[in-house]
């Protein structure tokens, strides 16, 4: 059994314009040491899914029309509120994209750290050993070690301005680790941060999993990133995974169309000057989405069949949701 | 981008009606204030008794409770209460606009100025608005309404006088923040001059703020009106005006209660009608200062 | 065509109630020489001066010392009404195109505004005005039909065309993007650098192209400088400085380029 298993989930959000179906049909399975980067452009539903990982979807104005998010076997969505909170910052930990709005910049480092290990000690006492405030502070001081911050015992009394940005990410990251979580899930965690700033923390957060013995949900939009530190990789387009698999696999051969073609609009080493290929059209409006492959619309190779019904996910590992995946390959 | 029938502003003003429509506060206020303004405008016509708004008595009917043919009865000198509040209705939202529409003018000048130029014109503008926090407002407008006489536009420029630091003191702040915009950085790149990035780039999308603020202050204004009716240096008698009504009235309560009570509510319903309107358009037009 | 020498530029420090900051030297003894016709790249992470060397190029800001000339004249020395002139030939699109649209301003009167305020220059009337904006909405891939439009119906992209053919309505000889593309999807990306690259050949335009993305660098630009707090470390050939780097900042830029690329 995995430790996340998302089945055919769907999703619908509430508009002026209309419900939106935006997440359609989501298959996904996560196992302990494995990091899966959700790839997709704006739009595509990768945040809503991460969103729904800890059901952290506002509802309304969402609405699950069906499917199934299951932690450890239990599915989230038929838990009551209070046991999926319970679940948060013991058994899942989250981090956001923005490292300085998530820190409260009233509190020292140390005390915020303290909180939530406290916090998550009271769910699940076996993080502190026990122990009580001390513990915690102790704990505090080892997780800043671990995530790479110089004079953790003396930083623990800054206050969050006082740390770079990077810097900043890394005590959220010790944050969501604290209460040593099973899944961590990670929205853009590094897209505010320079180059070379990114690749340290892409680097830290790799070590951690097998540390942590934890599944990692990587929401990102550049397929860099994942190459760089994922394991697996999912890609999305309008709220549809359309390929999934370890990802020298998918990444060396994509066989979705759209996989193709986002992989030939990143710029390489190889690529001569006006090599690139934009992606023509524009993603389709999910209150009325078009019928079957939402790609289609844009794909050279959709036929009547595609337009008739959704393809679904297909494949051992490497899976693929496109009726035409054989010809790619040819 | 989605193919659209009809144009960008049409869809804009029903999205922003859609959201309005959400809270049963703020159409309730929007139609308070409805009801206020056609009233204001045809309130004289339809009162019952016409010749009392213009000063007409019927002694033989004084004091009479409220009853069909007075429904909200009469008054020390037998005139009809309903209709004097009816017309009242104008005299008051005429003052509160005029009032809010002065502040605004003046306000929005000043602050704009300073805020976009700084330096000596946003000392100036900005002490002189301080002043005006050194004297309560109420007493500032009785001062300068005793001195320039009563009467109905002197009043107004008696409380707008007061009024204005308000606006002069948000729209600066609004100029200040939107000076940073990038599309104001793009104008001044392209050379746009200063004036031109004034009021093409910065004022237009300051609107919104300044229109909440009007409404939220209408209610206030028609109140401040109210309490210089009361005290006797706004409107005289026998100009029907709900202040000047309340003040008449007080010395015969509470045996009489009708004659204080009804423009009473005629007050709150409209400054009632005009704070739910104001919220309203601030969760539409401004959602950043959603509390 | 734009020469820069020497230029530094230092914010003043304040002395406040609360103590005083120090004086910030936010571009120091930087010079670059950009040819016309050219694509030149400036890399930089946040905080390296890339920012306030496109406003002292704009003249938003001054130069605490050196000269920045363009055609041959130097800024400093040019009257006011010769600023503004100069201010039509050279043209900016900045990173978000969220942001840099006037969201209360349709795409007409987006699109020709550069006109009007250089209508003595150019000699165009409202009805030209309005042609030449259409032209130019074509030029970016766009049509006339989304002339009277507001931006708050476009994507990213499709107003980050927008930009672009604002930039282009004075016919400027230069145009500064300033991370086009940081905000935009990689597909809409592509789309914009290929336009962005087409209206160059086109044109004949020159451009200095800001990115802290250098994978973007390296498809676009001939010549790159790395810019690593407000000094520039690296300059050459983008081939040069991405197979070959000599500073220690550029090899660790290139190593932690994030690429789809497995060994």
């Amino acid at each position: 059994m995995a430790l996340l298993e998302i089945r055919n989930l769907h999703l619908a959000m509430r508009s002026f314009d209309g419900e939106a179906h935006v997440l359609n049909g989501i298959e996904l399975a996560v196992e302990r040491r494995q990091v899966w980067g959700l790839v997709g452009e704006t739009g595509c539903g990768k945040s809503l899914t991460g969103l729904s990982c800890s059901r952290l979807v506002p509802t309304p104005p969402g609405r699950y029309l069906q499917g199934e998010i299951r932690f450890d076997g239990q599915d989230l969505l038929a838990m009551p509120d209070a046991q999926v909170a319970a679940l948060r910052g013991t058994r899942i930990g989250m981090i956001f994209q923005d490292p300085t709005t998530n820190l409260n910049p009233a509190f020292r480092i140390g005390t915020q750290l303290v909180d939530v290990a406290l916090a998550a000690a009271r769910r699940k006492p076996e993080v502190l050993g026990g122990g009580g405030r001390q513990a915690a502070e102790r704990l505090a001081v080892q997780m800043l070690d671990k995530v790479g911050i110089p004079n953790a015992a003396e930083r623990m009394g800054d206050y969050p301005h006082q740390f770079s940005g990077g810097m900043r990410q890394r005590v959220l990251i010790a944050m969501a680790l604290i209460g040593r979580p099973d899944l961590l899930i990670a929205d853009e965690p590094t897209t505010a941060l320079d180059v070379s700033v990114q690749a340290q923390i892409l680097r830290l957060m790799r070590s951690m999993v097998d540390e942590f013995d934890m599944g990692v949900v990587m929401i990102t939009h550049n397929l860099g990133v994942v190459a760089q530190s994922c394991t697996h990789v999912a890609v999305m387009y309008a709220g549809n995974i359309v390929e999934s698999g370890p990802v020298r696999d998918v990444l060396m051969a994509p066989r979705h169309p759209y996989t193709r073609a986002l992989m030939q609009a990143i710029p390489t080493r190889d690529t001569p000057r006006g090599g690139l290929q934009g992606l023509a059209g524009s993603v389709p409006n999910l209150i009325t989405p078009p019928p079957g492959c939402r790609f289609a619309p844009r794909c050279a190779l959709a036929t009547d069949t595609c337009r008739a019904a959704t393809p679904p996910l297909t494949g051992a590992s490497h899976r693929v949701a496109c009726i035409h995946a054989e010809t790619v390959d040819a | 981008m989605t193919e659209m029938t009809e144009s960008a502003r049409a869809y804009a003003f029903r999205r922003g009606w859609f959201r309005f429509r959400q809270s049963s506060l703020s159409m309730l206020g929007a139609v308070l204030v409805l009801a206020i303004l056609v009233l204001a405008v045809i309130g004289p016509w339809i009162a019952p008794y016409p010749e009392h708004i213009v000063g007409g008595v019927d002694t033989a009917n004084r004091f009479q409770s409220p009853s069909l043919a007075h429904p909200f009865g009469t008054n020390e000198l037998g005139q009809d209460v309903f209709s004097l509040v009816l017309a009242g209705t104008r005299i008051s939202v005429l003052a509160g606009l005029g009032v809010v529409l002065i502040g605004t003018i003046v306000g929005t000048l000043a602050g704009a100025l300073a805020g976009f130029f700084g330096g000596w014109a946003d000392e100036v503008l900005m002490r002189l608005a301080d002043l005006k926090l050194t004297v309560p407002g109420l007493i500032l407008a009785m001062a300068v309404a005793a001195a320039l006489g009563p009467g109905l536009m002197n009043m107004i420029i008696a409380i707008a006088l007061s009024w204005w630091p308000g606006y002069a003191r948000l729209v600066r702040g609004e100029v200040i923040a939107r000076k940073e915009e990038v599309y104001v950085t793009a104008a001044r790149a392209i050379g746009a001059s200063p004036s031109r990035v004034l009021f093409r780039h910065v004022l237009p999308n300051i609107v919104s703020p300044i229109v909440v603020k009007m409404s939220l202050d209408m209610g206030f204004a028609i109140l401040t009106v109210a309490s210089l009716g009361f005290i006797g240096i706004g409107v005289r008698p026998p100009t029907p005006e709900w202040g000047t009504l309340l003040s008449v009235s007080r010395s015969y309560m509470p045996d009489f209660w009708w004659t204080a009570v009804f423009p009473g509510l005629a007050m709150f319903v409209a400054i009632f009608g005009f704070n739910l309107l104001g919220d309203g358009l601030r969760d539409v037009l401004d959602p950043r200062a959603r509390r | 065509m734009l020469e820069i020498e020497n230029v530094t530029k230092v914010y003043p420090g304040r002395k406040g109630m609360f103590g005083s900051s120090a004086p910030v030297t936010a571009l120091s003894d930087v010079s670059l020489s950009i040819r016309p016709g050219e694509s030149f790249g400036l890399v930089g992470e946040s905080g390296s001066g890339k920012t306030t060397l496109t406003r002292c190029i704009l003249r938003l800001e001054e130069p605490t010392s050196g000269r920045i000339r363009f055609d041959g004249q130097d800024f400093a020395t040019l009257s006011p009404a010769a600023l503004r002139a100069m201010r039509a030939r050279i043209q900016i699109v900045f990173q978000d195109p969220f942001a840099s649209l006037n969201p209360r301003m349709s795409v007409h009167d987006i699109v020709t505004e550069p006109m009007v305020i250089h209508a003595a220059a150019l000699g165009l009337g409202p009805r030209q005005r309005t042609e030449r904006a259409a032209e130019l909405l074509d030029l970016v891939g766009l049509g006339p039909q989304h002339l009277h439009r507001y931006p708050h119906e476009f994507s990213g992209g499709q107003r980050q065309r927008i930009c672009v053919a604002r930039a282009l309505a004075c016919k400027p000889d230069m145009v500064l993007l300033d991370e086009p593309t940081s905000a935009l999807d990689v597909s809409v990306q592509a789309q914009v650098l290929n336009l962005l690259g087409d209206l160059q050949t086109r044109l004949g335009l020159t451009y200095l192209f800001i990115s802290h993305d250098l994978g973007v660098i390296r498809y676009v630009c001939d010549r790159t400088a790395l810019i690593y707090r407000g000094k520039i470390v690296e300059q050459g050939d983008t081939q040069a400085v991405f197979d070959a780097p000599q500073s220690d900042y550029a090899r660790t830029l290139i190593a932690a380029m994030p690429e789809v690329a497995f060994d």
